[in-house]
This record gives C-alpha cells, sequence and structure tokens, in this order.
C-alpha cells in the first residue's frame, strides 16, 4: 500500500497544531467579548412594557418627582415600582378614556398588578441597596443615566464589578450634595475632587479601604 | 490490515488515551448559571409557588409595621375626639420645615403647585382644578384639616351620583411624621402668600425688594 500523504504533508500538520492552539485562543476571546458586548446585555435596548410609559413625559415634561412614584428608594435597599393606585392618582381623572391606561384600569379593578418588565438586572449574588447610595449622595444618573430623556427606558450602561468599583475606589469622584441627587441633569463641578472629599467627610462615607470590602456588595 | 485497525478503536488504551475528552465533557457540563440566577425570589420576582403568581406576599390583614405601634391617636390620625384641632402632635423646628418643603415638593407641588395656588404643569395638561392652599376656606381651617387629608384623600359629591374621589390617600407613600411636616409647611405658604411689611422684622425691611 502506498504513501496517501506527501512528505511536506507534516508541515501542514505541524500548522494545524498551531491553528488549533490560535483557534482555542480566539473563540475564547469571541466568546468573552460576546458576553460582555452591550448586544448580549441589551444595553441601550429600550424594554418594551406592558403600558406605554414615557418617563420623558411624567418626569421631564412634567417635572414629576423620581420620589412620587419610586417612594422606598431612600428609605429601602430597592426602587419600588409603583402600585397601580400611584397611576390611579392621576389617572382616575386625567385620560380617563385612553385605551393605552386599559391595563392601568383593568388592574386597578381586579387587583392583578400590571406585569412590568425589569430593565436593570444585577446577579442575585449582588445585594445593591438603594438607600445608602441615595442618602450618601450618589445620584440616580451615575446608573441610570438621563431617564427623563427615555420615552421607554433602557440600561445605559452594563452593571460590572468594574463599573462598581470605579466608584468605590474613589468615591469623591462622583458624589454630589443631597439636593442634587434626583437632578438628572447635574454636572459635576470642575472641583469636584475637593467638592467630593467634603461630602464623604461629611456624610460619613466608609473609609475607602471598608468600601473596597467583598462583603459590602456581597453576602 | 483496516479491519484491524477498525476493531482497535474501542481498545482500553484509545479509551484512556481519549479520557480528556470525556472528561473535559463532565467539567463544561458543570458549568451552570445558579449563582447568577440564583432559585430565590427577589422583590417583584415572580413565583410559580403561589397560585397569584407573586413572588412578593401581600401584607397580612392587621400586620402592624415594626416599632409602628399607633398608641398616639393624634399623630396618626390628626383627630383629638373626632375632631380636627389646630396644634402639631411634636414640636415644629427649622429642620421639620425643611423636611416638610421637601415632601411637599415631591408629592403635593406636582398637582398644587409649588406656590400652592393650585395652578401646575399636570393641572393644566390634564384639565383639573387642584385645590388653591391660599383660598379664606383653607387658610383658617385648622392645622389638622391637612394631614388628614393626606391620610385620607378628597372625596367629592355623592356616592350614589357620580361621587368621585379627586385627591387618593397619600397614607402608603408619606410617613406620618412627614404629613404633619407638610402639613406645618402649608401653613407656612399660607403665611407666605399673605404676609405685610409689619411681619419683616425692622432690620430686615431694607433688603425688600432686592
Amino acid at each position: 500500500m502506498g504513501q496517501i500523504f506527501p512528505r511536506n504533508a507534516n508541515l501542514l500538520a505541524r500548522l494545524s497544531i498551531f491553528a488549533a492552539v490560535l483557534l482555542i485562543v480566539e473563540l475564547t476571546l469571541i466568546l468573552t467579548v460576546y458576553f460582555r458586548s452591550n448586544y448580549y446585555r441589551q444595553i441601550n435596548v429600550a424594554i418594551q412594557q406592558p403600558v406605554p410609559y414615557s418617563h420623558q413625559l411624567h418626569a421631564g415634561t412634567l417635572g414629576i418627582d423620581c420620589r412620587y412614584c419610586h417612594v422606598s428608594v431612600d428609605k429601602s435597599y430597592f426602587a419600588n415600582i409603583p402600585a397601580t393606585e400611584t397611576c390611579m392618582t392621576c389617572h382616575s381623572q386625567i385620560r380617563t378614556g385612553s385605551t393605552k391606561l386599559t391595563v392601568v384600569r383593568d388592574s386597578y379593578a381586579t387587583g392583578q398588578p400590571v406585569s412590568w418588565q425589569k430593565v436593570n438586572r444585577v446577579p442575585s449574588f449582588v445585594y445593591f441597596n438603594h438607600s445608602i447610595h441615595i442618602n450618601k449622595g450618589v445620584g440616580c444618573s451615575e446608573c441610570h443615566g438621563k431617564v427623563t430623556e427615555m420615552p421607554v427606558v433602557w440600561q445605559p450602561q452594563a452593571f460590572f464589578m468594574g463599573f462598581c468599583l470605579n466608584c468605590h475606589r474613589n468615591p469623591e469622584n462622583f458624589l454630589r450634595p443631597r439636593d442634587q441627587v434626583f437632578n438628572l441633569n447635574y454636572i459635576h463641578p470642575a472641583n469636584q475632587v475637593e467638592l467630593g472629599q467634603k461630602l464623604v467627610q461629611e456624610y460619613g462615607v466608609m473609609p475607602k479601604t471598608q468600601l473596597q470590602n467583598c462583603w459590602v456588595c456581597h453576602r | 490490515m483496516q479491519s484491524l485497525r477498525l476493531g482497535n478503536f474501542w481498545s482500553v488504551t484509545r479509551r484512556l488515551r481519549h479520557g480528556w475528552v470525556i472528561l473535559l465533557a463532565f467539567l463544561l457540563g458543570g458549568c451552570h448559571y445558579d449563582l447568577y440566577n440564583q432559585p430565590k425570589d427577589k422583590t417583584y420576582d415572580p413565583s410559580s409557588f403561589f397560585a397569584d403568581g407573586r413572588g412578593s406576599r401581600p401584607n397580612v390583614p392587621g400586620a402592624v409595621q415594626a416599632n409602628r405601634v399607633q398608641t398616639d391617636t393624634y399623630l396618626y390620625t390628626g383627630l383629638i375626639n373626632g375632631a380636627k384641632a389646630d396644634v402639631m402632635p411634636f414640636a415644629v423646628n427649622r429642620a421639620l420645615l425643611a423636611r416638610g418643603q421637601a415632601q411637599f415638593n415631591i408629592y403635593c407641588a406636582v398637582c398644587h403647585g409649588e406656590a400652592g395656588n393650585g395652578q401646575s404643569a399636570v393641572a393644566q395638561r390634564g384639565g383639573i382644578i387642584p385645590a388653591n392652599f391660599h383660598q379664606p376656606r383653607l387658610r383658617v381651617a385648622p392645622l389638622s384639616h391637612f394631614f388628614v387629608t393626606i391620610t385620607n384623600g378628597v372625596y367629592r359629591g355623592d356616592t350614589a351620583n357620580n361621587g368621585y374621589q379627586s385627591m387618593f390617600s397619600y397614607a402608603s407613600r408619606i410617613t406620618p411624621e412627614d404629613r404633619w411636616a407638610i402639613a406645618a409647611y402649608i401653613r407656612a405658604l399660607q403665611l407666605s402668600q399673605n404676609a405685610t411689611l409689619d411681619d419683616v422684622p425692622p432690620d430686615q425691611r431694607a433688603t425688600l425688594g432686592q
């Protein structure tokens, strides 16, 4: 039986070893980039809700404060989704015939909650607490962006650990006075670091060494 | 020759040599999202365990919030023997009025306007007429009238004859202490809109209009 492969096929065999290694590296890189991508994580993608509620109209044009609906944001670890009763506070009188509000009226009549879709997601092993951030001078827009300009809300950035640590390592770069926390158009002043260091002292923010402990966010 | 090689395919040495493939399969099979998506109900998570499909359970009727035993009836109802009164259940200071102002601007100014005159973007756009706090009826109303209204809301007209809830209760959204702070701030607003030159301390009068 004669040789199937010519002698120079040995080179191909050796090259294919390198190709295989390269392939594994490339696959790893591609998968890493894919799973970290905004595409996979649905960042900047507006999440359709059962009710065409517009933050742009309510919080932007009409200027309703975040806390009018998200009451518990400065008192509790979670920012509550408003009860249907909160919608009906106004919409029992305003736009009572609107078909866009049918789901809300049905929910109020039957007591079954509106199935709002979650927009901002963190993994189960992250124990994020809204109230501590609000009360220490972290503005809503640092994480949520300008919600007042979103007709349908999207998550403006991925919440990787690096994003959290960016602030936990240097809180003075991000803190603002408490009365500006709910101002989504707030622009950090030129002397932000100086102001931030003053606020860190004033609001009693944890020392940086503690702020970066695992147990701060993970239990 | 070829048949012999095929026979070798399942030999023990060959199986050992390629055992790593099976090992890798087992290792990859161990990859899972249990830590990322833990089998627990977080706030608002749906649940197939309960009949209504909600992970968060509604309050049991009659449940009392921790440290909120309502022994001080005036603080929680604004009524003394069923009647409204013109006193605060606790002392008023500058910090309380500031708190009242902040809460007023969140929950009340939406309709009643920051000046409390019943004019606001929502009222204009929605075609509703919220109460003006500077009308004579409300200027002489006892202080707890505002507390009771925030707590219970306002019902207009007859229940049987096209009556409707013109203002909903804010009891679930504003704590009793903050409701009192708002009531105190409304009184301050009323005074501010009906002030005369005599209310300004003499040494401050020169700064007016500046």
